[in-house]
Parts: C-alpha cells; structure tokens; sequence
C-alpha cells in the first residue's frame, strides 16, 4: 500500500462519514427535540413527555393510524399473494408474454405519484366510484404488487432449481415439491416483501392525498395537514414514532433477505 | 427456477396481477389520456362533446397540451428540469467517493452493514424527511437558531421556501438511489484491471479516470436515471420547502386536480410529464443495450 493510497482512504472514509451523517442528523434531530419542551423554537429547553401524551389524546390522529393499519394490512395481504404468484409465473423462462409482464411490473414503480394518482382520480370518477379507504387500499395495491413480485423473483431467481427436480424425480406432484420445497425457501423473501410493501403504505402520502376520501384520512396525510397548519412539536413525537416503527420493520426485511437461500453449491465461488 | 412448471400454470398465476394492473393501472392511464383532449366541465368535470368527429377535426382535443406551452406553465416544466438536473449532479458528486469507499475501501465485514445504513433512511416516510428539513431550516429552525447563538447572523436567513431548500431536500431524499447502483457497479470492478494499470505506471488520478470511472458508466447512468425521473416528477420536496415560489410539474398537476378542478389540463400536463420519464427510459434502455447486459449492475 503506498502512502499516497492510505491519504486518500482516510479523505474517503471522512467523506463517507459525512454524508452518513447528512442521511441520518436531520431524523436524529426531529427525535431529539420531540423531546424538547420549548413550544416554538428549536432551542433545547428541557425534556419532556408531554407531546407523545397529547399524541395520546388526539382522537383524530388515533383514527388516522387506524386508517393506515387497515389499509396497510390489505393492501399488503392482496399485493403480497399477486406479487408472489406473479414471481413464481415469471419463473418459466420460454413463457410468452414474459417481457411485457416485466415492464407492466415496472411501470407502477417508475411513473411519477402525482400520475399514478392523477389517474386513478380519474378513473373512480368514471366508474362513479366514491372515494374512500377502498379507493386507498386499491390505489396501494396498484404501486406495491410490483415491489412484491421484483423481491420474490430475485430470491426465487437464487434458488437451486435442482432442488425442485430432484423432489419432482422423487415422485412429488408439482403442488408438493412447490409446497415443501419452494415456499419454504421463498419464505423469507416473501415476508420481507410485505415488510417492505406495509412500510411503503403506511408511509404514502401523493397517491393517498389523491384518491382519499372525506373520514379516509390515513396517517401521512393527517401528518401533512398537520404540517400546514404549522410545525409544532407533536409532529415531531409523530414523526419519531412514524420513523421508529418502519425502521423496525425495515431492519427485520434486511434481515430476512440477506439471509441466504440454501445452495448446495455455495462452496465453488 | 421452476422450469418444470407447465405453462398453463405459469399464465395462471400472472393472469390475477394483470388483471389488477390492467383494469386499476392501465385503464386508468387510458382514461386520463382520453380526458386530457378535452375541456374542463362548468362544475370541474370533464364537458361531454356532441359531435365527436367535429371535436377531433378541429384539433381542440389539442387545447390543453397548446396551453402548457404558454410560459407560465412551460416555465413550470424548465424548472423542474433545472432543479432535477442540479440534484442528479449532486447527487452523482456526493455519492460517488462514497461508494466508492464501501465498495473498494471499506473493511470487508462492514460492508453489508455500511450499505444497510444506507438503505434503511430511503425506506422511511419522504413526508416525515422533508419535514426534518421544514423543521432545520425554517426561520425559528434549528439551522437559524444555531447560526444566531453562535453570533454568526443576526437575523435569521429566509433558507426555506427557496430553490437552494428544494435542491437540499431533493438530494436529501434522492441520495441512496445514486449510492447503490455505483456501489454496485464499483463493487463488480475487475481489480486486476487497476493493478495492471499501476504496473503499467499509471498514477492514482490516471487510474480513476481510464479505467475506474469508463467502467462504471452503466452504474452511473442507472443512477442518473434512478434519481432524475423521480426528481422531475416530485411532489412533496417542492410542496413543503419550495412553496407557491417553487412550483414543479408535480405540483401543477396536484393543483389542476385538487384545487383549479380542471381535469384535462391536468391529465394533459400529466402525460407530459410521463412522455419525459418514459423518453428518459427510452434512453436508458438504448444505452443499456449498447453497454451489453452484463455490464450493468
């Protein structure tokens, strides 16, 4: 290693460390000062509770993170079985129809939300549908089945297809060898998907705002018109607790999807 | 994977996603089109046409495109260009030498858990980042507070509301979509490519230059792609820290929609918008297939 190369690792190192800290001060400060007990201004006044206990007390907030846990919960239930069916049917290579069904997977994730929003208003007008937590729970679907069927794939895509044919040269029905073979290791896959997918739900505010009803109101979107009204301190003891919980629920996704699927043949690399 | 499966059972098991994208994804995308050639209604709707084949010869169905032509709108459009461009560039300089880093010069072992640092903030609520930076950069803000205390201003600096906060924002949320694909790109460099290169008595600055960064192209156009169509098209970073001033297309068309009730004219700016990601695709996809696939990351 030459002296010249260790100089410029430490000024990366720096660097990096920078930027980590770019990424991570802002979300660090909202926690620290929802603590804080100075109403208006960000100066350190004092600690306190007393914000998360008027969080207690907000009856609307509690029917926002109701909203937002139906919806979640649906919405991720119906994206995760499309999502995985759809990764185990983009299994087959020579299948007809393969290309177009990747890029009809990637369009919900790369159209703007305003669009995608745009659109859906548009459509529940025409079919005269009124705008509630179904419309919500639909328009989630819409963007999270792709989310679900790409991080199922690329897991079904590291799986040992030997596997399966050696349970199918054993006598096992397809049903069988896909029920005691494949799920099993797709599991983790498809948790993490819809780890992933309840996140990106209870987190959407563009296509929600869209296409919400009146008493639809779902958690980012009573956190936005709580931000319009003006910043106070229960939207920061809103956001931490926002944060804190999809942090976990990401943490527990990574998890589970860096853990490797079996591959008798993980030695050769 | 799954090679064995019959095709019958492979269409099956697509045929319940396609029939949800198709009736709540595509026809919807349809119907916008459709409306986006027509007028706004007196009560906000959409102004049903008597005679159709009179509408689509006389070149109205055009209206609404024509009009976002005009500069008030058109100005919309090279802004949010402008400030797309500017984050993408950004970002590509922030993220480069720290992907970089983790890729060529982290410890092994840290490697996954540097890049989970970087992952998990991009999973979290875009409404709830941007307010962190509502929070830090308004005039009673922690950035203004901090600035007064230590005696470098007296007065607190307007920074919110302004390009310079979008731009902040902006790169702020962007930035782990530029990290990953370099990182993944730098991760897949052939080392004893740059070991040749020094053998051959090129110098640091001449190795990154002839062999680190042509090599990593792929990866850098799929960041610049990665982090520019979802730029173009935000909504929340300009809403929140850019305000009326700083209005971008996503914003225009949330307006046309919610408050201006004009339909059309927002379906026609929506397209627009969507014609611009999908060209940029488009581009993508062309250079991607020059590179060959196995270059990308």
């Amino acid at each position: 290693m030459t002296p010249g190369r260790d100089g410029s690792r430490l000024a990366l190192a720096a660097h990096t460390l920078l930027v980590y800290l770019f990424l991570y001060l802002p979300i660090a400060v909202l926690a620290v000062f929802s603590f804080n007990s100075a109403q208006q201004t960000a100066v350190w006044r004092g600690f306190t509770l007393e914000w998360y206990r008027q969080l207690l007390h907000d009856d609307l907030l509690g029917q926002a993170v109701r909203n937002s846990l139906v919806v979640g919960g649906l919405a991720t239930l119906a994206s995760t079985v499309l999502g995985t069916a759809a990764a185990l049917g983009l299994g087959r290579r020579e299948l007809r129809g393969r290309r177009a069904s990747h890029a009809l997977l990637l369009l919900p994730v790369i159209l703007p939300e305003v669009v995608l929003g745009a659109a859906l208003l548009t459509f529940f007008g025409a079919i005269a549908l009124r705008l509630s937590l179904l419309t919500v729970v639909i328009a989630h679907v819409v963007f999270s089945v792709s989310y679900v069927a790409i991080v199922v794939r690329a897991r079904l895509a590291g799986l040992d297809p030997s596997l399966e044919e050696a349970a199918r040269d054993l006598g096992a029905s397809a049903w069988e060898s896909f029920r005691r073979i494949t799920l099993p290791l797709a599991l983790p896959g498809i948790v993490a998907s819809a780890l992933l997918v309840f996140t990106l739900s209870i987190d959407d505010y563009v296509v929600t705002s869209f296409v919400a009803g009146a008493g639809a109101t779902t958690l980012p979107l009573h956190i936005y018109s709580m931000l319009k009204v003006g910043v106070t301190p229960e939207i920061n003891a809103v956001s931490t607790l926002l944060l804190a919980v999809t942090i976990l629920l990401i943490a527990l996704a990574q998890g589970l999807l860096q853990r490797p699927a079996a591959r008798p043949r993980e030695g050769r690399r | 994977m799954a090679s064995s499966k019959p095709a019958k059972t492979a269409y099956a098991l697509l045929l319940p996603t396609w029939l949800v994208l198709g009736v709540f994804f595509l026809l919807p995308l349809a119907m916008m089109l459709i409306v986006s050639g027509g007028q706004r209604g007196l009560y906000g709707g959409v102004q049903p046409v008597a005679d159709l084949g009179a509408y689509l010869r006389s070149g109205a169905w055009l209206g609404n495109y024509a009009r976002s032509c005009e500069w008030m709108f058109a100005r919309i459009g090279w802004r949010s260009l402008w400030l797309a461009a500017l984050t993408t560039l950004l970002c590509l300089a922030v993220a480069f030498p720290m992907a970089y880093f983790i890729a060529l010069r982290a410890p092994r072992r840290w490697k996954s858990v540097l890049l989970g640092l970087v992952v998990i903030p991009f999973w979290t609520s875009f409404l709830i980042r941007t307010y962190a930076w509502m929070f830090i950069l308004r005039s009673e803000g922690l950035l203004n507070q901090a600035l007064i205390g230590l005696g470098v201003i007296d007065r607190p600096l307007a920074l919110l509301y302004t390009q310079l906060a979008v731009a902040v924002g902006l790169v702020y949320g962007e930035l782990p979509f530029m990290i990953l694909p370099l990182y993944a790109a730098l991760e897949k460099l052939d080392r004893s490519l740059l070991e040749a290169a020094a053998d051959l008595g090129a110098g640091g600055a001449a190795r990154l230059l002839h062999v680190t960064v042509p090599l990593t192209l792929p990866g850098v156009a799929a960041g610049i792609v990665l982090v520019f169509i979802p730029s173009l098209g935000q909504f929340i970073v300009s809403d929140l820290l850019g305000g009326a001033r700083t209005m971008l297309i996503g914003n225009l068309v949330q307006n046309q929609f919610a408050v201006a009730r004009n339909q059309p004219f927002g379906a026609a700016l929506a397209f627009e918008l969507t014609a611009a990601v999908l060209l940029l695709l488009l581009a993508y996809a062309l250079y991607a297939r020059r590179c060959g696939e196995d270059a990308l990351p």
